[in-house]
């Protein structure tokens, strides 16, 4: 239990998706011009690595790695499948992020029109792949570490993005130099957003 | 049928210097970032992600350009997901092959080249709609365009943070508070928030000399 709250801690704060490794930047600086889209966004994310991540997880462990197949009979023991793992991990994303658009379009018609024109965006948001591929590296012992890495990374994502939305917002109001309106102020925000987050730095459960 | 147009006419030219400047594909387009911050601490990697990243434009518009009267317009993300992501594993096995070392260091990063959302933009802006060869220039073009802005986040972040360029020394080690000089490296230039700083501060400069970008 310790361990996971652990993992989801280090996964908002400290290895957060968009101030420690940049990723899903380029639908992050498109889609923070207001609270109310970024907050769809950030929940589709949240949303969608949750169910990927433990798919890929269960791919990686069974199908990919080194002797994985064993399962299936023991002569496939030395079949080593790990450098197929990019083009599984992206067929998975793309296939259930249409998969879930079709679901939460049939049962729940109210949270299909808030998320309803992000959730395509998605297979091709970087924060996704990222985590399965941080995933494979962190090599998780069980599907419940690599679930809780899943909706931690999401949450920070969001918050993210939620905050960056609130703050441009506010700016629009500010007289920011010409050349520097729009994308270079964006950047300045998120580089200035990051040394905060650095303030997590060092934290141990 | 219109006349064959030269190889490299004024238009073709023109798809391979735009992206340098007016419509560079990360401080106006706003495409690729993801992957373009993590991998500049150092000049070294960012060449190579630079390099992978220019095959990988180029081969897949080529490649999308020849299937674009074949491909049904219901399933072209998929199809189009498939090319680069068939193009990125064998970018990546070469990288492990030939130079592992920097291969380690970029880790996830080849693989989220899939991601990179130059490749899907320039795929589906340009390469659906034009022929091979155009298709080849723009592919090359936005890739020298983020590698440019690559190597000079790189630059800027080796020199301050390190001290050194491309792995050699170029402030000498006597000068360090360390060895009783006056000098100390700016560490935070190392870690990933500035980074974006940096790219803040490329957008800013390049838009005050070009300022038809200024937005409102």
């Amino acid at each position: 239990m310790e361990n996971l709250i652990n993992i989801f801690v280090k996964s908002i704060f400290i290895e957060n998706m968009i101030f420690a490794y940049f990723l899903g930047m380029c639908s992050y600086l498109a889609v923070s011009k207001s609270v109310k889209t970024a907050t769809g966004l950030g929940i589709a994310v949240i949303f969608v690595l949750g169910i990927t991540l433990p798919v890929n997880y269960l791919l990686e462990k069974y199908v990919l790695t080194e002797g994985a197949l064993k399962w299936l009979d023991p002569s496939f023991a030395s079949v080593d499948l790990s450098f197929l793992s990019f083009i599984m991990f992206i067929a998975v994303i793309a296939s259930i992020t249409q998969l879930v658009e079709m679901v939460v379009e049939k049962f729940t018609p109210v949270l299909y029109n808030q998320l309803g024109i992000f959730l395509p965006l998605i297979a091709v948001n970087c924060a996704i792949l990222g985590g399965s591929l941080f995933m494979q590296q962190k090599a998780f012992l069980n599907i419940g570490e690599a679930t809780v890495y899943a909706l931690g990374s999401g949450v920070g994502w969001f918050l993210a993005i939620v905050g960056i939305a609130a703050i441009r917002e506010k700016i629009q109001y500010s007289q920011i130099p010409a050349p520097l309106r729009g994308l270079g102020i964006a950047f300045i925000i998120t580089g200035l957003m990051g040394i905060a987050f650095m303030g997590f730095m060092g934290i141990k459960l | 049928m219109s006349e064959r147009e030269a190889l490299f006419s004024k238009k073709n030219l023109k798809l391979l210097s735009d992206p340098l400047n007016s419509s560079n594909p990360i401080t106006v387009q706003v495409l690729g970032i993801c992957s373009a911050l993590a991998v500049t601490a150092q000049m070294k990697p960012a060449i190579v992600m630079a390099l992978s990243v220019t095959a990988v434009v180029a081969l897949a518009n080529v490649i999308i350009s020849l299937l674009r009267n074949t491909i049904p317009n219901r399933i072209r993300i998929i199809v189009q997901l498939v090319v680069i992501a068939a193009l990125v594993i064998l970018v990546d096995q070469v990288l492990k092959a030939y130079v592992y070392d920097v291969s380690k260091q970029l880790s996830v990063f080849v693989g989220l080249i899939i991601t990179n959302c130059i490749l899907m933009g320039r795929l589906e802006a340009f390469a659906l709609g034009n022929k091979p060869w155009q298709s080849f220039l723009d592919g090359i073009g936005n890739g020298a365009g983020y590698g440019a802005i690559l190597i000079i986040v790189g630059f800027f972040r080796e020199l301050l943070g390190s001290g050194s360029i491309y792995g050699f020394r170029v402030i000498p080690e006597s000068w360090y508070i360390t060895h009783g000089g006056f000098y100390a490296n700016n560490g935070m230039m190392i870690l990933p928030p500035m980074a974006l700083i940096t790219i803040g501060i490329i957008i800013w400069v390049q838009r005050s000399r070009n300022r038809k970008l200024i937005e409102n």
